[in-house]
Order: structure tokens, then C-alpha cells, then sequence
């Protein structure tokens, strides 16, 4: 019996195929909005609503998908209010969500062992009921990431551009933060929460050593990321790891190869196109008409008597008031 | 004031005042600008003029006063799509590669739906606005790699995309190669031609200059003058005569 007739392996690879599309899909917008780690802040706040899951004999998937939406809201609630800068509002969260963590699975009476499966992933455990709530909220990421594509692109790019055309701003980043957090659910047992962002930021660095659009940059990093996540879970059963390092790691071993080939080929087009400043200067117009003035009658010099001061590359004389310097055989207004 | 001549003002600004932090950064300023008119607002940094502009797109709130477009005050006003907006800092890159095309389509979602791809005319419209900026060669560049004056051309090209009636721009001429001032000092020559009214905002207008007709020049918050424009102004090369019948200040 090969591993793609186990059952558990069939759901693990399911569930794989869908977080290597979502997480690379959304992961681009975060990028792009300079936004890389929220994915992590997520992640670890996330762990609280595992543990709250367990602690209380509820679906640790559902009870991590509403704390982390409620997270991420926060997040993106405290960024736009500007109470916080964005990188100290995902700090706070960092910490809060895993001493919350590891304080609801101590109280739960669970080990080390079960929060595991959750910080790194497992492949055993994705059950059918898990592998429903992943499909269903995988399609949703991968629909809104899609279909809203122009707009979540205008608000990432250019956020005050974005507010000019009418659209609502605020609404699109908190749909982005709502996704983020359901792609880390979505990818919490086969990453794990631990390394579900690096699913999100490394195939897109990536994908963005060779590509020059965001539609490319966003179609490769979701070709990277199921590849990445496929081949980590057949390397995971086979070699008997945790399968959401293997992907991480596989992952990072594509980033190093794409940046390297990137070099290359960027080092090559370099040589075959000229250099910006080799470009004709087209168009450019004359200096502004240049009117010489009738009759300055003092020329001024080091000696003259009116106040020097250094301007530039030259020196401008105080005259009744204004500035002279000299241009040519006459004088100037400075 | 009947309700035909609000309509008739693309801008209309009653008593604005804006707080930025603390700091009253405008000071009652009372501005009306009709459409077709080509209005350049002048001042040196710090004189409030970006965030006047700022305030009539609504990036930023009044304390007091309020602004109007086409006769509807900002916080209400749905109708974007008769706007068009270059903003200063060169916004064209971000952290994920996009190409020119890609930011100049991003113009026509004052247009578009939710949901609903992009059309034939939306095409031809984001060809149209890259031809008048002379970029139609790069549209499949990323605009990082673009120089400073490239990529202030696809952010107007952006704005002219929509087909606006009324254009504000924020400093566009600043950082850019004059070979850039000109096409789209062109590109805007080629609008006023067809009825849009502009507002730019500047300290040096370059070849802009001979297609404004109105200046408004700001100082600490206020607005000091508000008229034609006038050499003095817009040249940063006076020169200086000791005839009597010329009075010196001022050439032409």
C-alpha cells in the first residue's frame, strides 16, 4: 500500500494543496503592504484559541479561527487609529497570545506533546471534520483574494490613492486581516502556527526574484507554495519529521535558488540594456527666456562696500534690499 | 448663492480650518474654483498647501469649515470618479513588483465594481492614458525599476485614466526631469483643452507655468494673495534694473 491510499495521507495532502494556494495568495497583499509578520502575530495569538479550544472540550479549529479574526481586527483597529505603530500593535499580540497559550493548555491539563502538533504541524491529526472547516475557508480566502484582486491591490499600493477613488479603505484592510487570519487557521495543521507565516512571505519573496508584475508575482507564489507544501508533506512521511518544518525549509531552499538565478539573469539584462542616464534626453526645452536688464550701474566686486553672502557656487551682493550676483555682463535678482 | 452656481464650482472651500496634531496647519482659508479654471497653489514648505489639498480630496478631516466638490461636501461625496488625484511622494513602488499597466488600472476603480473583470473600454482607456505620457513602451515594466520622473508620469497617467473632470495635483513637478515636466505639462495642456479644471500644487511650476491662469499663493496657513498669476511668482530669474521707468521687479 503506497502512502496516497492512506486515508489520513489523502487529507494531509488535501489540506496541503489548500494552504499552498491560500497562504502565498493573501501572503502577497501582506507583502506588498509591507505588512510581512502579521501572519506571525496571527499565528500566535492563534495558539490562545487552541488552547481555549481544549480547554474547554471545543474544536480547537473553531475556536482558533474566532480568536485569531479577533486578534487581526485588533491588529489592523489599533494600526489604523495610529495608537500604535503597526510593528509594536503585532509585538503586543506576539506575547499575549502565546503566554495566553501556554497558560489555557497548562490549565487544560494537556501536555507539550498535543500543543506540538499545533506549533509544527502533524499530519495524523487533520480529521474529516477538520478537513470540511479548511476546504470551506480555503475556497473563501482563495474567491475574496481573487475576485478583489484590483481593489486589495490599490488599497496595498497605494492607501491614500485607494481613499481618492471612492473606495472603502478601511473595510478592504480589515477583509485582508480577516483573511489572514482564516489562511492561518486554514494552515494550522499542516505548517503549524509556529512557521504558517513563513508560508505567506517566502514563497512570495520568491516569486518576486523573477517576476515584475503583482499578478505573476501573486500566480508563482501560489505555484511555490503548493509545490512547497506537497513535497514537505511526502518528505514528512517518508523521513518521519514534522511536516511543517520540511515545508519551510523546502520552501527557503527555493527562495535560495530563485534569488541566485534572479541575480543572474537581472546581471545579464544589465549588460544587453543601456544604462538609464546612456538614454537621449528628448524634448528637453531651452533655459527661460532671459531678459538683460538696461543699466546696472555699479559693478560689484570684493571691495564694493555691500554685504557678501555665499550662495551656492557663487556670491550674491545686498543691494537696496535685494540680492545681486553676477551672470555674465550683468546682474541678477537672487 | 443659487443652486446653479454650486454646481458650476468644482471647489468650493468655506472657512477651512485644519488641525494636524495639535497644530492649526490651516486657517480659515475660503477658496472657490470654477470649472474649467487652472489654478496653481503657490507657497514655501510648511505654508499649509498640501494639506489644503489633502483636505479637499477628504485625506483629511476639517475642524472647522467644510469643502465642497461639484457642490457636495467631501464627507458625502460618492461621485470619485470626476476626480482625479496625483499625490506627492512617489507612491509608485510597493513591496510585491507591479507593473506600469498594473498601477494605471488601479485609476479606474472609481469605475468599476466589485467582482466585475476588467472591460474593453477600461483597456483602451489605460492605453489611452499611457500613450499621453509617453509610456505605452514600458507598460510591462516594474515601475521600481522606472526613474523618479517615469514613475511620477504613471501616477498622472493613473489619475487621467478615470477620465476626471477635475484634477489635483501635489507637487508634480518635484524631483522630475524637465524631459517629464514637459510631457505632462502636455498632457495636462491637452485636458484644459477639453473643459477640466486643475489645481496644482507647487513651488516651481517649470513649463506648467504658461498654462496656469490664476495663482493662489499661501503663507502660514492663510492664503496672502489670490489672483492672475504674476511673474515674480513663477520665475526664479528677476532681474534687477536701475532705469527709472522700469521699476525692475518684474520681467516678462
Amino acid at each position: 500500500m503506497t502512502m496516497f491510499q492512506l486515508e489520513f495521507m489523502q487529507r494531509a495532502l488535501i489540506a496541503g494543496l489548500l494552504t499552498g494556494l491560500s497562504a502565498p495568495a493573501i501572503g502577497t497583499y501582506l507583502v506588498q503592504r509591507r505588512l510581512s509578520l502579521m501572519g506571525d502575530g496571527i499565528g500566535h495569538i492563534a495558539i490562545t484559541g487552541v488552547a481555549l479550544g481544549l480547554l474547554t472540550g471545543s474544536a480547537p479549529v473553531l475556536t482558533a479561527i474566532i480568536v485569531s479574526i479577533a486578534g487581526a481586527t485588533a491588529i489592523e483597529l489599533v494600526r489604523a487609529r495610529g495608537k500604535a505603530t503597526g510593528d509594536v500593535a503585532l509585538a503586543l499580540l506576539f506575547y499575549g497570545g502565546i503566554a495566553g497559550g501556554v497558560l489555557l493548555i497548562g490549565l487544560a491539563g494537556q501536555g507539550a506533546a498535543t500543543l506540538n502538533t499545533y506549533l509544527f504541524g502533524s499530519l495524523t491529526t487533520v480529521s474529516q471534520s477538520d478537513l470540511y472547516v479548511v476546504v470551506g475557508l480555503a475556497v473563501a480566502v482563495l474567491v475574496v483574494a481573487i475576485g478583489l484582486g484590483p481593489q486589495l491591490f490599490a488599497v496595498c499600493q497605494d492607501e491614500e490613492f485607494a481613499r481618492t477613488t471612492g473606495l472603502r479603505v478601511q473595510l478592504l484592510n480589515l477583509v485582508i486581516a480577516v483573511m489572514a487570519a482564516v489562511t492561518v487557521t486554514v494552515a494550522m495543521r499542516t505548517v503549524g502556527l509556529l512557521l504558517v507565516s513563513a508560508l505567506m512571505v517566502v514563497p512570495v519573496a520568491t516569486a518576486q526574484q523573477v517576476t515584475r508584475s503583482f499578478r505573476s508575482t501573486f500566480i508563482t507564489a501560489c505555484v511555490i507554495g503548493v509545490l512547497a507544501c506537497l513535497a514537505g508533506i511526502v518528505t514528512s512521511y517518508n523521513a518521519n519529521v514534522a511536516p511543517g518544518a520540511t515545508i519551510v525549509v523546502l520552501a527557503l531552499a527555493g527562495f535560495v535558488v530563485a534569488a541566485t538565478v534572479g541575480t543572474l539573469l537581472r546581471r545579464r539584462a544589465g549588460r544587453a540594456r543601456p544604462l538609464a542616464d546612456e538614454e537621449p534626453e528628448v524634448g528637453v526645452p531651452a533655459p527661460e527666456p532671459h531678459v538683460v536688464s538696461a543699466g546696472h550701474p555699479h559693478a560689484h566686486s570684493q571691495a564694493c562696500g555691500h554685504k557678501k553672502v555665499e550662495h551656492g557656487d557663487h556670491v550674491d551682493y545686498v543691494h537696496d534690499g535685494h540680492l545681486h550676483a553676477a551672470h555674465g555682463d550683468h546682474w541678477d535678482e537672487h | 448663492m443659487t443652486s446653479e452656481n454650486d454646481s458650476a464650482r468644482a471647489v468650493q472651500v468655506d472657512d477651512l480650518s485644519v488641525d494636524l496634531g495639535g497644530r492649526l496647519v490651516l486657517r480659515g482659508i475660503d477658496l472657490r474654483i470654477r470649472q474649467g479654471e487652472v489654478v496653481a497653489v503657490l507657497g514655501t514648505n510648511g505654508s499649509g498647501k498640501s494639506t489644503l489639498i489633502k483636505t479637499v480630496v477628504g485625506l483629511l478631516p476639517a475642524a472647522r469649515g467644510e469643502v465642497r466638490l461639484f457642490g457636495t461636501p467631501v464627507p458625502r461625496f460618492r461621485e470619485w470618479r470626476r476626480v482625479g488625484y496625483v499625490p506627492q511622494r512617489i507612491t509608485a513602488a510597493g513591496g510585491v513588483p507591479a507593473t506600469v499597466y498594473e498601477v494605471v488600472s488601479s485609476g479606474l476603480l472609481s469605475k468599476r465594481r466589485m467582482f466585475a473583470p476588467l472591460g474593453a473600454a477600461g483597456k483602451q482607456a489605460i492605453e489611452d492614458a499611457l500613450e499621453v505620457v509617453d509610456m505605452a513602451d514600458r507598460r510591462k515594466d516594474a515601475v521600481a525599476e522606472l526613474s523618479g520622473g517615469q514613475q511620477q508620469r504613471v501616477l498622472i497617467a493613473r489619475a487621467l485614466v478615470s477620465d476626471p473632470e477635475l484634477l489635483i495635483l501635489d507637487e508634480p513637478t518635484a524631483g522630475v526631469d524637465l524631459a517629464s515636466q514637459q510631457i505632462f505639462a502636455d498632457a495636462i495642456r491637452e485636458r484644459v483643452a477639453g473643459g477640466t479644471t486643475v489645481v496644482m500644487v507647487s513651488h516651481d511650476l517649470g513649463p506648467m507655468d504658461a498654462l496656469i491662469d490664476r495663482s493662489v499663493v499661501m503663507r502660514r496657513g492663510r492664503i496672502v494673495y489670490d489672483g492672475p498669476p504674476h511673474a515674480s511668482q513663477t520665475h526664479a530669474h528677476v532681474h534687477h534694473s536701475h532705469t527709472d521707468d522700469d521699476p525692475g521687479w518684474l520681467t516678462s
